[in-house]
């Protein structure tokens, strides 16, 4: 059974008298641990693609079915639960809490859980040794370079051990050594088993993904599955 | 999201935008300090008013001849039209009643006064030696009316300042001779001026034995009679030994009225206590006014924070972890905005009893508690709606509003 399953997705905005189709006819599949691109030009329906896997938005039509079950029946309420205990969300502009320091950012996840402040503590303070970020626990999102409040940002996202990882465009606010850096974060994620789905305009790093969506229109182009070499940017992908 | 977690999210949130936060507390701290100002105002007033009776004597009570019926038609109704007159003896006698301490006769009159070629219209009221005593007033020179006995119409006045003044200007009035119509009497004392303190003038007055005033205007009745008792509490009692005494004096038949200061106290201090809950609910007007802002602001803050709310239902925010937050928040801003104006209406009634020393300016406990809890239930109510909207808020389009 794949962990994330898309059949016969639509998604249609309405603006006014005109109807734009966001998404057209999508099935895919994804199995637990992949490491996925999704690539195509803008407007293609990436991020509203990102945005229906994290159960941030729901379907005109369609089926998605997360680690076996239907979620697209589910009450908001429901889906807040699933996005808490099994989505990790990563953003092109961070999306930090201005008020709030890197530790607490990070820690707000755990508080919306409910957990108890001890346990949080410990694992915030785990977050922060793993992304390196221990000097800058008390600084605010403003006091921090875009590569750190990136990185808080994927620590935020994975301090709940989510199943996968949504990214939309992580790196496009970076320079490239800073993205790579983070990129590289992103990937060692994936190692350690858990799903990465990312979108990017950057060919340099969907080629590194072992796997690539290209959207076109709303529609799933192709579904390309690569072996990279570990270390070099591998083969240009687009095939048209 | 623990009750602990959601308040310490939102006293940050509350913090993080210190001038709108500010300006909120301080439009629910005016509304609050005014009704802690109004109410102490009114309160005080009232409080004025019943302190100025109960410094008439709270513990007198006064016999009118005639009966004022107020009970309905009882058997005595039927026998007698026109009631007995009451008479220095039954003053005497009220005195065997144990509770009561001291009595005091009255009869009035108008007369003339004169002295030397000066002539004067003047109110002659003729009692006993008690009656200053009972009323509280102070004799500045000389001495109140002889402790003689009641039958005895000894030639004695004791005068106002005012009369003092016109009669005799700068001159020594003790010892000096008047007349009061054809009667030759000589001034024993001048009473103290009266100030402005509710109750009879004393300034104009005459003053003579009860013996003498009747003599004057040729009558052997009484105009009341003025009773005291030896306690605020003892009146109840007293006002039936009383009655029993009167009622064996005039053959069974209760043909005189008895009012206490109480009832005449306990209408004034309703009325005032009307008047202040009245000021008060104009003041929570105020307060309905700040609620308003709080939703205002809580809007503006929902409209302010919509990518935050979007991270956050992105993050598993539920819609009730997100209305509680923001319900807090207001919660917390009226809190704030209420403990302010607590503070800000004691130091105006402080303020206000400083200029005004005889006002005792102190708001009343119901007042300061209902002002609190309106500042608090406004705050929350009018916090429900930009919670709700913050709670149903898309997080998609949320997230990208950035
Ligand atoms: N809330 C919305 N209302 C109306 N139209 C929308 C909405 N969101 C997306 N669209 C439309 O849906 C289409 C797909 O948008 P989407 O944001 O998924 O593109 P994208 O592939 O992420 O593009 P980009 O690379 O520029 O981020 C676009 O034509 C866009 O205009
Ligand atoms: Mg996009």
């Amino acid at each position: 059974m794949a962990q994330i399953e898309l059949d016969g997705i639509e998604r249609v905005f309405r603006l006014g008298d005109s109807e734009v189709h966001a998404l057209r006819g999508l099935s895919v599949s994804i199995d637990a641990g992949e490491y996925v691109a999704v690539m195509g030009p803008s407007g293609s329906g990436k991020s509203t693609l990102l945005n229906l896997l994290g159960l941030l938005d729901r379907p005109n039509a369609g089926h998605y079915r997360l680690e076996g079950r239907d979620v697209t029946t589910l009450s908001a309420d429901e889906q807040a639960e699933v996005r808490r205990a099994r989505i990790g969300f990563v953003f092109q502009s961070f999306h930090l809490v201005p008020r709030l320091s890197a530790a607490e950012n990070i820690g707000l996840p755990l508080v919306l859980a409910g957990l108890p402040p001890d346990e949080r503590a410990r694992r915030v303070a785990q977050a922060l040794k793993d992304f390196g970020l221990e000097a800058r626990a008390s600084h605010r999102p403003d006091e921090l370079s875009g590569g750190q409040r990136q990185r808080v940002a994927i620590a935020r996202a994975t301090i709940m051990r989510p199943a996968m990882l949504l990214a939309d465009e992580p790196t496009g606010n970076l320079d490239r050594a800073t993205g790579q850096e983070v990129t590289a974060l992103l990937e060692g994620l994936n190692a350690a088993g858990t799903t990465l789905i990312v979108v990017t305009h950057d060919p340099v790093m969907g080629a590194r993904a072992r796997r690539q969506l290209l959207m076109e229109d709303g529609e799933l182009r192709h579904d390309v599955r690569a072996e990279p070499a570990p270390t070099a940017p591998a083969v240009p992908v687009a095939p048209r | 999201m623990t009750p602990a977690d959601t308040l310490r999210f939102a006293s940050r949130a509350a913090l993080g935008y210190p001038l709108r936060t500010a300006l909120m507390v301080l439009a629910m701290a005016i509304g609050v300090a005014a009704v802690v100002v109004l109410t102490a105002l009114g309160d005080g007033a009232r409080r004025y008013v019943v302190e100025q009776f109960a410094s008439l004597g709270a513990n007198l009570i006064i016999v009118l001849p005639g009966r004022t019926e107020t009970g309905g038609v009882n058997p005595g109704s039927f026998i007698t039209s026109t009631p007995r007159d009451l008479t220095v003896a039954d003053a005497e006698a009220l005195l065997r009643a144990p509770l009561v301490t001291r009595i005091a006769p009255l009869t009035l009159g108008n007369s003339e006064v004169s002295v030397g070629g000066k002539l004067r219209e003047v109110l002659v009221l003729g009692t006993g030696a008690d009656y200053a005593g009972i009323r509280n007033y102070r004799v500045a020179q000389g001495q109140f009316l002889p402790r003689d006995d009641p039958g005895r119409a000894a030639s004695v006045a004791v005068i106002g300042d005012t009369l003092r003044r016109e009669l005799f200007g700068n001159e020594t009035a003790i010892g000096r001779v008047l007349r009061v119509g054809d009667t030759r009497l000589r001034v024993i004392g001048i009473m103290a001026p009266s100030g402005q303190g509710l109750g009879m003038n004393t300034d104009e007055l005459v003053i003579v034995p009860v013996a003498t005033a009747q003599a004057m205007f040729n009558t052997n009745t009484l105009f009341r009679i003025m009773v005291e008792v030896r306690s605020r509490e003892a009146l109840g009692p007293a006002q039936r030994e009383l009655e029993k005494i009167l009622r064996a004096r005039r053959d069974g038949e209760l043909d005189v009225t008895l009012i206490t200061q109480d009832a005449v106290l306990g209408t004034f201090d309703r009325i005032l206590g009307a008047l202040t809950l009245g000021v008060a609910g104009i003041a929570a007007i105020s307060l309905a006014v700040a609620g308003i802002l709080v939703m205002n602001v809580m809007l503006v803050a929902v409209t302010q924070r919509t990518g935050e709310i979007g991270l956050l239902k992105a993050l598993g925010a539920t819609g009730r972890n997100i209305r509680l937050a923001f319900l807090t928040e207001a919660a917390l801003l009226s809190l704030a905005g209420a403990i302010v104006g607590f503070a800000l209406g004691h130091v105006g009634a402080w303020g206000i009893r400083l200029a005004y020393p005889v006002l005792p300016a102190w708001p009343p406990n119901w007042a300061v508690i209902a002002a609190l809890a309106t500042a608090l239930g406004t705050g929350v109510l009018f916090g429900v709606m930009p919670a709700r909207r913050a709670a149903r808020l898309d997080p998609v389009q949320a997230l990208m509003k950035r």
